[in-house]
């Protein structure tokens, strides 16, 4: 195989077949063992398994019947989970006889490791289980019973959702069909299908064993679901730590299907992410990097208590931005006070990686010190001026190289600039531009390029302001760079949708900051008065008392259900509301001259 | 008022200190004593029985407890959300004692911010009030005005990273004066708040109306005057997400020109200054 360089492989034999079996990494190292899907073979984890192997002994092999591992005869009967369950523990043997191995299960490998991880005589084999995309049968089945028993009508939603995106297990228990399917004109466009739905980038995966493969692996289905889902086992408790990885946009598994699982798993991590359902192809960063905090946290459970996993600690934090958040590297620009400053530490608490820039040197490492202090597992403080792009592309490619490549990017930084059309110089025209315009394009040129070109989707965040769509004699500056901040994220989305980058606009309002203390006032010369102005401007906000970390976590909850345009203070939202239903009511009341 | 001999308090203050020695012993004996399942009321009432044992018999207000994000006010509203509550403290949490007692006619306010374990936090936030306590008596004694301090305190915490919590107080105070109060046999409260103390403060905030101070130091424009002489019980609060710490200590404002004799702090020798000494060492 040509994915899997440098894998040294050997053949296992078990009950009847031979097992392919591929290893990476030193051997010394805590053991983590790949178990694929279907259809797939062991070369679904070509790209997280070099990621691993770097710290860690990777060991992959193909389930029986499928790559280079050879099928049982005959093959009714051959492929339940009590089979597998041999198989694994043979590899488990195989290649790390004295300690337990780090599970790792994508779809059906997902199922199996459950019933590896379940059953009593796997138990002190399994260090930890990290499940993606594959629920174990037997909860699956008193998932099942239980809304069956008690159907109320959200139950019977749940249901019924489920229901359609399993249309293929049925299609699955026709005979010959889907062989003749998978060997005929289905095998043949999968891959393209792979690419089109369910972005899976091109190149040397599937391999050439898929048609073969996905006719065998059909007896996974029929040889397990209707018996476990009819007469699931009472005792499905998990005996090792397991981490769920929940792929937010996957087709065939609803995440509701995990809400009753921390009554079966007492070590529950739960993760999101939102992608599709071939993960292991579309995001092997974030797994790699997920799966190395988990082993890291339960090698050498016998000192003492297990560690917990950093997102699991912090109390109080929503648990939905720790599962989404935790581990990702996360950079806000304007990062030293009021919304930058906030947002840096709710991403903190969540457990992301933080950098903080802003041009006040100072003010940016002491909110990565903070953010160090509330669950960010690491934080740096970076002193660049966003306006200047040649120190923004510098600050882009250190960050990729020392800290890797962000996934979320929030653009906060600006400054303020009140004062009528024809006070306002040009000069201060371009500052206003350059900072809260141009500081933004440059951050969506440098850090999103790198974004794109890793290809494993993302985020960027950039800070409007309700004065986008409410317009004013007395902010016409501001305004206008805050207009184009929004076209930009519109048009920036549109273009990004296609590779899994979100891009949102966030809409405050009047939020209690210094943006106040520091906005210039065209048209007044005089120090004095406008320290006064800001003065009173301040005082105004500060009245208003609108707190920022209330727009940190609107910001976050953006990220989270990628919304396009997020006003968030009540005036921003009914200014937004009028500018769709009355623009004649805001142009009135843009008419409007603040006392001065 | 209250004037200082070099180097020598006079026997007034020596009173003062005293109480306010025995408040932080108080909140020490009670903080070291505090463990996981103790409510804030429970820590109210150990206060309050111990300070009653040694001759404690009025309040200037009776001790408050504060545990977990209730050290930082989160979500409060009115005013009786202060009073302690059946929260019960768990390994971690931050807490605060502050209590006001009367002593031999003498009054102390003080509070005492602690954790149960071990918490960088909350270290870093002890740690960021030492800053808070040299900028208050630098800018008495420049005599600025009282306002003027309290937004530069403010400006601080916010450079800090952190919410002004001593704003959720009445009237948003970072201090209020205190004074000696008569002893009497009887001695009432009324919410939490010793009458006769009240009574005292009520008086000042009269004849201050009159001559243009307050006896309470606010953001509000009535306290926008220079620091009149006397005692104030100062007690900056920082916030941070759920985790709150503040000091509480008598500063003594007189009328000397000498601009160390003009504003003190009554005692260099409690717990939060000795704590910021040995981690300077």
């Amino acid at each position: 195989m040509t994915e899997l360089k440098g894998a040294r492989e050997r053949r296992v034999r078990t009950g009847g077949i031979e097992l392919c079996v591929a290893e990476l990494g030193e051997t010394g190292r805590p053991t983590v063992l790949l178990v694929h899907g279907y259809p797939d073979s062991k070369e679904v984890w070509s790209e997280v398994a070099v990621r691993l192997a770097e710290e860690f002994h990777v060991v992959l092999y193909d389930v029986r019947g499928h790559g280079r591992s050879t099928a049982p005869v005959p093959l009714r009967g051959g492929f339940t989970l009590e089979k597998l369950t041999d198989d694994f523990l043979a590899v488990a043997d195989a290649v790390s006889p004295d300690r337990p191995v780090h599970l790792v299960g994508h779809d059906w490998g997902s199922v199996q490791g459950w019933e590896f991880a379940t059953v009593p005589r796997t138990e002190g084999r399994i260090a930890s289980f990290t499940s993606m995309s594959g629920p174990s049968l037997d909860h699956f089945g008193h998932w099942i019973k239980r809304r069956m028993n008690r159907p109320t009508p959200r139950r019977v939603g749940q249901l019924l959702g489920q229901g359609a995106k399993s249309w293929y297990v049925y299609m699955l228990h026709t005979p010959v069909l889907p062989e003749l399917a998978w060997r005929g004109p289905l095998g043949k466009r999968w891959p393209r299908i792979l690419e089109r739905v369910e972005k899976v980038p091109a190149g040397d995966y599937p391999t050439s064993s898929l048609p073969d493969d996905a006719a065998h692996g059909a007896w996974l289905y029929r040889d397990n679901v209707r018996a476990r889902l009819s007469r699931p086992r009472p005792d499905a408790y998990a005996h090792a730590p397991v981490q769920l990885i929940v792929p937010t946009g996957d087709a065939f598994l609803s995440d509701r299907l995990y809400d009753d699982l921390g009554a079966w798993v007492p070590r529950l991590t739960r993760r999101t992410l939102p992608a599709k359902h071939w993960v292991p192809r579309t995001r092997p960063d974030q797994l790699s990097s997920w799966i190395t905090e988990f082993v890291r946290a339960h090698e050498e459970p016998v000192a003492g208590a297990p560690k917990q996993v950093a997102a699991s600690v912090k109390s109080g934090v929503r648990p939905e931005y720790a599962e989404r958040f935790g581990g990702q590297l996360v950079l806000v620009t304007g990062a030293a006070s009021g919304i930058g400053r906030a947002t840096a530490f709710a991403f903190a608490e969540a457990g992301a990686r933080v950098v903080a820039v802003d041009r006040d040197a100072e003010g940016a490492v002491r909110t990565a010190e903070m953010a160090r202090l509330i669950g960010a597992p690491e934080a740096w403080g970076e002193a660049v001026d966003v306006s200047d792009e040649q120190a923004v592309e510098k600050l882009a490619a250190k960050v990729e190289d020392e800290y890797g490549v962000v996934d979320v990017l929030v653009n906060n930084a600006g400054i303020g600039l009140a004062g009528s059309f024809f006070e306002t110089s040009s000069e201060e025209w371009a500052r206003v531009l350059d900072v809260n315009l141009w500081g933004v394009i440059h951050g969506c040129r440098h850090f999103g390029a790198r974004m794109v070109a890793r290809g494993q989707g993302g985020h960027i965040v950039n800070t409007a302001s309700a004065a986008a769509f409410q317009p004013s004699r007395a902010l016409p500056a501001y305004s206008t760079s805050k207009a184009a901040v929004l076209m930009l994220s519109e048009c920036l989305r549109a273009e990004l949708a296609g590779q899994g980058i979100g891009v949102s606009a966030i809409c405050p309002g009047i939020v209690n900051t210094n943006i106040t203390a520091t906005t210039r006032f065209a048209g007044v010369s005089d120090a004095a008065e406008e320290k006064r102005r800001q003065k009173k401007a301040s005082r105004l906000y500060g009245l208003r008392n609108y707190p920022p970390e209330k727009v940190a976590d609107a910001i976050l909850g953006a990220v989270l259900h990628d919304r396009a345009v997020v006003p968030v203070t009540p005036e921003a939202r009914g200014a937004r509301l009028l500018s769709r239903l009355s623009p004649g009511a805001l142009r009135a009341l843009a008419r409007w001259q603040p006392p001065a | 008022m209250a004037t200082a001999v070099a180097g020598e308090l006079s026997s007034e203050l020596r009173g003062f200190r005293e109480v306010q020695r025995l408040s932080y012993a108080c909140a020490e004996a009670v903080a070291a004593q505090l463990k996981p399942g103790v409510t804030e009321r429970e820590a109210a009432r150990m206060q309050r029985e111990w300070l009653h044992e040694r001759g404690v018999r009025d309040w200037f207000h009776r001790p408050f407890a504060w545990f977990g994000d209730r050290t930082a006010f989160v979500d409060f509203r009115v005013p009786l959300q202060f009073f302690p509550t059946d929260r019960r403290l768990e390994a971690g949490m931050p807490f605060i004692l502050d209590m006001a007692p009367v002593y031999k006619g003498y009054t102390a306010d003080i509070g005492y911010s602690g954790c149960l374990g071990l918490d960088p936090l909350h270290d870093r936030l002890l740690a960021d009030l030492a800053a808070h306590r040299e900028l208050i008596l630098r800018e008495v004694r420049e005599r600025r005005t009282l306002r003027e301090i309290y937004e530069d305190v403010d400006r601080l915490m916010v450079r800090q990273g952190y919410a002004n919590r001593h704003r959720a107080y009445p009237f948003g105070v970072i201090a209020h004066k205190i004074d000696r109060v008569r002893e009497r046999r009887w001695s009432p409260t009324l919410f939490g708040f010793g009458t006769r103390a009240l009574k005292g403060l009520a008086s000042d905030a009269l004849h201050g109306h009159r001559d243009g101070w307050s006896p309470l130091w606010s953001p509000y424009k009535f306290s926008d005057h220079p620091p009149t002489p006397g005692l104030w019980a100062v007690e900056p609060h920082l916030g941070f997400r759920g985790t709150g710490a503040k000091f509480e200590e008598i500063l003594v404002v007189t009328d000397s020109r000498d601009p160390e004799q003009s504003a003190f702090w009554l005692d260099d020798d409690l717990p939060h200054v000795r704590r910021w000494n040995e981690g300077a060492v």
